[in-house]
């Protein structure tokens, strides 16, 4: 075993080593193989085998195939909160594409830009993303409490009184505000996958377009935007799979029920209490459908995966 | 936009100035009201909500630490959290070092089964996560978290931490194995060192879920003495909405922690939080 030429230890007749090796590599992988197995993998599949049955209490056990999806898409008792909840998660999520990655891709580019003090926004920018959401979920709702919330006493002080709202009351703003309140805890993140990105741009390649005579709005269209498309494909997968998931600002600014009336509900909420909770008026957990909910919003989250291989592959294909 | 040339484009630095000052006024505002009027006396705190307090108490961070348990609930998210995540730092790089080195299919394959994690969140499998709790005893106990956290910090750190040993030069290995020394050394003793800047990022990168969840705590049950601080605050709320120095001090008292962490070291929270995702 004296000679240096390690990467022929396979080949080189030493039988016997490689064996002991590839024991030490399973030895190696099986504790995290394990964990992850038993505690993440398994149940997410057990889980939706549990979508083909029902039952009462906490092992649904009866087989009844389709039935729980046809109840979950048929019966308005689950039907209605259903579409509801999927159509609010959708709408989360368009408002975190517009206000948050659109604020992200602002922020970036503009600290792109060479000068002093970036780091200190950058750090500010940031924060949000520390906290915990229940922590901002409940201060935001404190801040906007329509009694003495200071968001409305601040109206009032500059003399916008007539602004003052019941920002988390009214139905047709409590899910708006709440997914503005989610955006501005996490714009960091986009703002930094954004400037990673920038940072990748060849100075010279912007050097080149500044001498032809373009604008620095031509060249943020026309160079910076192409150049980042993969980074984008990231930011919006990672922001789809996130609100898809989203339950902890629902449930500290809106309650598990997404108040007020629903108007907040999302799936995740609505999960909570189809499997977890009792949803009204069954009041009762039914686990059969919780996992057919489960199973929709994996599928969904698969499909949103699926769209950003095949862009990103295709994308690859033509470079 | 052309900072050393000076062909009149100065304005646009003032610009950029004014848009990222006046959204670091909207990060600050609602933190600056958090911090500040934890220590303020209620009937102050609706007399001038943002100014600094003219006196001071700390009534409502005694009565989180003593009256609401906050000491116990501290206790238990710092146990929860330094005990999943060195485990998921110990068994994420074990796997990570096999992973790098043993190159064939099914290591390619397991590598796989790993990343898809990455995707997939845990929360999905809560019904049956849930019933296998029970089934083990756990329900309510504070060890019910650890295996969940780990089992979901472990796509992060094998990818990363993956990625990186197979960036070190063989070399180091190479010499050491002619040298005689078992696997398990080469891995105390060479990689475990070399990989810590990415221990750092992993660490993070999983630091935050973790110790903020409030998933999973709710949906167990804890039990009083087994709570942690994420879901203490939720409960703190609840009852004392309108005492608006206890809430905001337990509020504080939650949030500080972690961001004294992230003032300290904010370039490493950076790059942890963001790495996994621009990586990929």
């Amino acid at each position: 075993m004296s000679h240096s030429a390690a990467p022929h230890h396979k080949t080189s007749g030493l039988g016997s080593e490689a064996a002991r090796r590839l024991r030490v590599w399973v030895l190696f992988l099986i504790p995290a193989l394990l964990i992850y197995a038993v505690f993440m993998a398994f149940p997410l599949f057990n889980s939706m085998r549990l979508s083909f049955y029902t039952g009462q209490g906490l092992t649904p056990d009866h087989f009844v195939g389709l039935e729980n999806y046809r109840e979950l898409f048929t019966n308005p008792i689950w039907r209605d909160p259903f579409t509801n909840a999927f159509k609010n998660t959708c709408i989360f999520h368009l408002i975190h594409m517009a206000v948050q990655n659109t604020l992200g891709l602002l922020f970036a580019t503009l600290l792109a830009t060479p000068f002093r003090g970036r780091n200190i926004y950058r750090t500010i920018i940031f924060t949000p993303a520390t906290l915990s959401v229940l922590v901002t979920g409940f201060l935001w709702t404190l801040i906007l409490n329509p009694r003495w919330g200071m968001l409305n006493q601040m109206l009032e002080a500059v003399g916008l009184g007539a602004w003052a709202k019941p920002w988390l009351g009214d139905p047709d703003l409590a899910l708006i505000v709440i997914a503005l309140v989610s955006s501005w805890q996490w714009v960091g993140l986009p703002t930094m996958m954004f400037l990673a990105g920038l940072m990748t741009i060849p100075d010279e390649l912007i050097e080149a377009a500044r001498v032809d005579g373009a604008s620095a709005w031509r060249i943020f269209w026309q160079i910076k935007l192409p150049l980042l498309k993969p980074v984008i494909g990231i930011v919006w997968i990672l922001t789809f799979v996130g609100n898809f998931n989203a339950f902890d600002v629902v449930f500290a600014m809106a309650g598990t029920r997404g108040e007020p009336g629903y108007a907040a509900d999302l799936l995740a909420t609505f999960f909570y209490r189809t499997a977890i909770a009792g949803e009204h008026p069954v009041a009762r957990p039914d686990m059969g459908i919780g996992a057919a909910v489960a199973t929709c919003t994996f599928l969904t989250l698969l499909a949103g995966v699926s769209v950003w291989l095949i862009l990103s592959r295709r994308r690859n294909g033509q470079t | 936009m052309g900072l050393k040339k000076h062909n009149g484009k100065r304005p646009s630095v003032l610009a950029i100035h004014l848009i990222l000052i006046s959204w670091s006024l909207v990060v600050l505002f609602p933190l600056w009201t958090m911090l500040v009027n934890s220590i303020k006396p209620k009937r102050e705190i609706f007399r001038h909500p943002f100014g600094i307090p003219d006196e001071i108490t700390f009534e409502g961070y005694r009565h989180a630490w003593t009256g609401a348990n906050f000491d116990i609930y501290f206790r238990n998210s710092i146990f929860v959290t330094v005990v999943s995540l060195l485990l998921i730092l110990v068994l994420g790089s074990l796997a990570a070092y096999a992973m790098a080195n043993w190159r064939s299919r099914t290591s390619n394959l397991v590598y796989l089964f790993f990343i898809a994690g990455l995707m997939v969140p845990i929360r999905l499998g809560t019904i049956n996560i849930f019933q296998m709790i029970i089934a083990m005893g756990l329900a309510g106990s504070i060890f019910s978290l650890i295996p969940i956290y780990v089992a979901m910090g472990l796509p992060i750190a094998t990818f990363v931490l993956t990625t990186f040993i197979r960036e070190l030069p063989h070399e180091i290995f190479d010499a050491a194995r002619v040298d005689g020394a078992s696997e398990w050394r080469i891995y105390w003793t060479i990689i475990l060192p070399l990989v810590r800047p990415a221990l750092a990022t992993v660490a993070i990168f999983d630091l935050i879920p973790i110790w903020n969840d409030i998933w999973f705590p709710l949906i167990f049950n804890l039990a009083d003495n087994h709570r942690t601080v994420a879901i203490g605050v939720s409960l703190l709320f609840g009852q004392y909405q309108t005492n608006w120095t206890r809430v905001l001090s337990a509020l504080s008292l939650s949030a500080v922690p972690i961001l004294i962490l992230y003032l300290l070291m904010s370039k490493q929270f950076i790059k942890g939080l963001t790495a996994g995702a621009v990586k990929g």
